[in-house]
């Protein structure tokens, strides 16, 4: 038989108990979307993902490593319920680390409607991600296509002179995902 | 538990057994991993055998001194239980000597695991893309791209005809590569995630819209091998194998310049690849029909 | 551990038996009657949930389309881990928490009577709306147990209903945790330590923390599905400048330490039963607490064990290659404390400890396979393959299910007063488990021939093991019809238990008079 003050006191400690492990509970359903941003900068870092940085905006002037070379492969592909031509003009460039280059990308678009796209970069191996530099890329904004309109969209980048010396070939990658309502 | 049941229960395991060892006539069977054909799929064989044996052992000496000690220590023997509890030496030795046996383990894999990631100076790239639910390979420098679906006929899936031999694993297209060459593979996805798997060449790759995987291989064998995407994809998710035909040097610069011959638009195009023709006979296609 | 007070004394003013009724049920707050509830859903659900994976079965018995569209296959094996996993393991084990961790600390009730009685009655709800999803345009989901984007958004009309049951079965689990937790941090009888708590109780009470913690992870994931969804957020929307292998990493946070949570409570359960048909006490119960504190600490460290082959960087797959191999040790270290228990014993073989003993072995098997996953190179060949399914299905069958069932066996009496018919509950064992190994074993040939998860239909050179598996999978699942007989029978009656009911058993429910009155412990036992 429990006397009246211990039960008071064992209520008030469950209900000091529960608060924590609720404050727990929500602080655990927030960290799984801090997971977002942390995957992202984690992302950033190490290249887990092969994302691309965004623009470089002001690109500071880099030491040219003319005495190493890099293969840039360029690689396009369309996300199902794109109905475009989508295609880079060369297939690979050799490059200089540290030095701009620029490539362009065709993609038509065959339907008889417009329609819009955004292009979605992704670079491998994951680790070259971070060392890859853009300045001037299509794939910043969302492309407008006229019905059977043909674009020619450049990309301007760069490769990092960090860029860590076993990665010898780097390919950058370009998905079409249409993005107007009726797109997937 | 008396002996007669036992014995009533292991006969009719073994008449089914027997059943069903003598009603199939089909494609042999297999227990283990392939050893594979590349020098990767090698170390992945050794690899897997070596854990396994490490637990086939661990596991006799855990389960034999168990069941040593379950036929002793039984009350109906007569055993007295004694009342020790606890002992910190022998805690602490089994915690130090799985330890060691798992860096022991660990080295061979984090060799075999940086040799899997190192891509570079491939002869020749080919893109795989995943769709719902056929492969797309696409030769990257050669501009030679087309799709690669199941050849399988509806009516052997839905058993009104015979199965053939390579039931679900054969396709009208097969990827074709030239043996002896470091091939890198680029792997992505047009809808959902797929994942390009192929046993004999020791690893799979997941191939994720919007995002670009890399892998290699080297095939030291010509020959065909089969595999099957790998990561739930949808309805036909078991209906969209791989076929990889490995073939010399010389053979496939043919190949290719055959396929550079009919296909038109080297570049840039979606359009329809079923045109395209399967590649020519040669002797390690099965009736020189699809593989 | 002894205890004072039979805790059969009637002054209490609201000290009377249940209510009569329907209302007992819907309205109860006794710990008793929610674990009893608690328990009969999870062997409802689990013979729903087998019944889905006889159906998988029997299609796969021989090569070809036989008896379902492979849509609705992929619906099955969907839904069948959801029912499983969060229907039949975890609420059994919910269901053991409620009857038992009050009578093995001295306890009167759980610590928030009321919150438990919500925590049960929304179980019935979620799996409804669940279930219902079916017969839903476009049925059922049909992505798999792990909802990975973009494939979980092409499912149907369900989709926002599989969501919703998910989030009610989450708020489920969370409340059946935090009242674990209160009741065993704040009821424990005077001179219960923590240190002397039995087993069962300490790894219930790690199970809470990691039930508490990742719970709402996955809550957080699947509402992120939703908004991707409906809301045009792009969380794991490549085209919005997502990522749908981040969906994997937030997934696998909640889920290894998932299976954690339906393991954890059963070397808990194997920890108690082991000790009482050996006669002798539990072997090195300190660092078994220990070790399940380890296990549920670094389970936060190898979620990605499950994405080796997504295309992570090097150094990813080698942290957490080696984080899982680390997992293995303290896994082992259980494995050798309960043979050590049972060594110069003086053991009896009564179903429940025959229900043990096959865990032990097989749950090791489990653990041996799980071993081979861990070796990141070797996975790129076993992952998403039958051999992971042999894995996880010899530490989730014989090892969690025939804990529970072990656990049935044990408790039954003392629940109940009657004995079970412990011939029928050998039988029960036999077949069960000739018919998980049958079942489950040829899987890891399967797996390693190259036959990948999840397909509707193989190769011929896969036919004779799943044909195997198949005749195993009707085997085992028609024995377990004996359990639910042998469950039934000795609610309804049987030879008397007594209150000890085992001869080797120890600790504070054996106390107590079987079947225990209503309400126990109203004055707390001294423990010394
Ligand atoms: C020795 C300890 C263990 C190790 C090292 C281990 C390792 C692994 C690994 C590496 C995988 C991923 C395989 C793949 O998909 O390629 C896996 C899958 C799995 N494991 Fe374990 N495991 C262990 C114990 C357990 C336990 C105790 C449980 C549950 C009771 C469990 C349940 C699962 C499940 C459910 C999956 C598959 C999930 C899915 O893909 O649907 N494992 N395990
Ligand atoms: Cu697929
Ligand atoms: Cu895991």
């Amino acid at each position: 038989m429990m006397t009246e003050s211990r039960k008071s006191d064992l209520a008030a400690a469950n209900r000091r108990l529960v608060w924590r492990l609720l404050l727990l509970t929500t602080a655990m359903f927030g960290f799984g979307f801090a997971m977002v941003p942390i995957y992202d900068v984690l992302c950033e870092v190490t290249g887990l993902n092969g994302k691309t940085g965004g623009r470089v905006v002001a690109a500071q002037p880099m030491q040219v490593d003319a005495s190493r070379t890099v293969t840039v492969e360029f690689v396009a592909n369309l996300n199902l319920g794109a109905p475009w031509e989508f295609a880079p003009s060369v297939a690979r460039m050799q490059v200089h680390p540290g030095q701009f280059y620029q490539t362009h990308f065709r993609a038509k678009n065959l339907a008889s409607q417009p329609m819009t796209g955004q292009a979605i970069p992704s670079v491998a191996p994951g680790l070259a991600a971070s060392h890859f530099q853009k300045i001037e890329c299509f794939c910043f904004n969302h492309q407008r296509f006229q019905a059977g309109e043909g674009k020619e969209m450049p990309v301007t980048f760069r490769i990092d002179p960090d860029l860590p010396s076993e990665v010898r070939t780097v390919t950058l990658s370009y998905t079409f995902f249409r993005i107007d309502d009726a797109g997937g | 538990m008396s002996i007669s049941r036992i014995a009533q229960g292991s006969s009719a395991l073994t008449s089914a057994a027997l059943l069903l060892w003598s009603g199939g006539a089909h494609a042999e069977y297999a227990l283990n991993m392939p050893r594979g054909v590349t020098t990767i799929s090698h170390d992945v064989y050794d690899l897997h055998m070596q854990i396994f044996w490490i637990c086939v052992i661990i596991g006799m000496v855990v389960f034999g001194v168990m069941f040593w000690s379950i036929y002793h220590h039984r009350k109906s023997r007569g055993a007295v239980p004694a009342q020790f509890h606890e002992s910190t030496v022998i805690e602490v030795l089994w915690t130090l000597i799985p330890m060691l046996i798992l860096i022991a383990m660990a080295v061979p894999a984090t060799k075999t695991l940086i040799r899997m990631y190192d891509t570079r100076d491939a002869d020749l790239t080919i893109k795989v893309t995943g769709y719902q639910w056929r492969w797309q390979y696409d030769y990257l420098d050669e501009g030679v791209k087309f799709f690669s679906t199941l050849a399988t006929p509806q009516s052997q899936i839905r058993n009104a005809t015979a199965k053939g031999e390579h039931y679900l694993l054969e396709v009208d297209n097969p990827l074709v590569v030239p043996v002896g060459k470091k091939i890198r593979i680029l792997t992505t996805a047009a809808d959902v995630i797929h994942s390009w798997w192929v046993p004999e060449l020791g690893w799979k790759k997941d191939a994720v819209p919007g995002f670009i995987n890399e892998a290699w291989t080297e095939i030291q064998k010509p020959g065909v091998y089969r595999g099957q995407c790998a990561e739930l994809c949808g309805r036909d998710h078991g209906f969209m194998p791989i076929v990889v035909k490995a073939v010399p040097e010389a053979e496939f610069q043919q190949w290719l310049a055959q396929m550079k011959a009919q296909n038109a638009t080297p570049t840039a195009s979606d359009s329809n690849p079923r045109t395209m023709q399967s590649n020519t006979d040669s002797p390690t296609v099965v009736g020189g029909q699809t593989l | 551990m002894s205890a004072a007070s039979h805790a059969t004394d009637h002054d209490h003013d609201h000290d009377h038996g249940p209510a009569q009724g329907l209302s007992r049920w819907l309205l109860t707050t006794n710990h008793k009657d929610i674990g009893t509830l608690y328990l009969l859903f999870s062997l409802t659900m689990f013979f729903i949930g087998g019944s889905m994976a006889l159906v998988i079965r029997a299609e796969l018995f021989q090569p070809g389309l036989q008896i379902v569209d492979p849509y609705f296959f992929n619906q099955m094996t969907t839904l069948h881990a959801l029912v499983m996993i969060f229907g039949a393991v975890m609420p059994a084990f919910v269901g053991l928490a409620n009857w038992l961790i009050p009578m093995m600390i001295g306890a009167p009730d759980m610590a928030l009577p009321r919150m438990n009685n919500w925590s049960f009655w929304i179980m019935p709800f979620a799996f409804t709306l669940l279930l219902s999803t079916l017969f839903m345009p476009g049925g059922g989901p049909a992505g798999g147990w792990t909802l990975y984007p973009p494939l979980v958004l092409q499912t149907g009309q369900a989709f926002p209903f599989v969501i919703l049951a998910i989030h009610m079965m989450g708020v489920s689990s969370i409340m059946g945790a935090i009242n674990i937790i209160a009741t065993i941090l704040n009821l424990r009888a005077p001179g219960m330590t923590l240190m002397k708590m039995p087993l069962f109780v300490w790894t219930w009470l790690i199970t809470a923390f990691l039930l508490i913690a990742v719970m709402p992870v996955l809550a957080g994931a699947v509402t992120m599905l939703l908004t991707d969804k409906f809301f045009g957020t792009s969380f794991f929307n490549a085209a919005g400048g997502g990522d749908p292998v981040m969906f994997q990493h937030i997934f696998w946070f909640f889920g290894h330490p998932e299976v954690y949570i339906m393991i954890l409570p059963a070397f808990g359960i194997i920890s108690q039963i082991i000790p009482t048909f050996a006669r002798k006490p539990l072997f090195g119960y300190a660092s078994m607490v220990y070790a399940t504190a380890s296990i549920a600490f670094l389970s936060f460290l190898v979620w990605a064990h499950h994405m080796f082959t997504v295309g992570m960087p090097l150094r990813g797959e080698l942290f957490f290659m080696y984080a899982t191999m680390l997992i293995a040790v303290p896994t082992g270290v259980k494995v050798f404390n309960w043979i050590s228990t049972m060594w110069h014993g003086a053991m009896t073989f009564e179903t429940p400890m025959l229900f043990s003993i096959a865990f032990v072995v097989l749950f090791t098997i489990g653990g041996f396979s799980g071993l081979m996953l861990a070796i990141a190179p070797a996975d790129f060949q076993y992952h998403d393959t039958y051999f992971v399914v042999a894995h996880f299905h010899y530490v989730l069958v014989p090892g969690a299910v025939f804990s529970i069932i072990a656990a049935a066996y044990y408790w039954l009496p003392k629940w109940t007063g009657h004995m079970y018919d412990e011939k029928l509950g050998q039988l029960h064992f036999w077949l069960s488990v000739i018919g998980v190994n049958v079942l489950f074993f040829p899987q890891h040939f399967l797996g390693l021939a190259g036959m990948p998860r999840r397909i509707p239909d193989y190769a011929l050179q896969f036919a004779e093991f799943n044909m195997v598996s198949t005749i195993g999978a009707f085997l085992f699942g028609f024995s377990q019809l004996l359990f639910a007989y042998n469950v039934i029978q000795t609610i309804r009656g049987g030879a008397k238990a007594t209150d000890q009911v085992w001869e080797g058993a120890h600790g504070l429910e054996w106390t107590l008079s079987s079947p225990p009155p209503y309400h126990t412990f109203t004055t707390a036992p001294e423990v010394k």
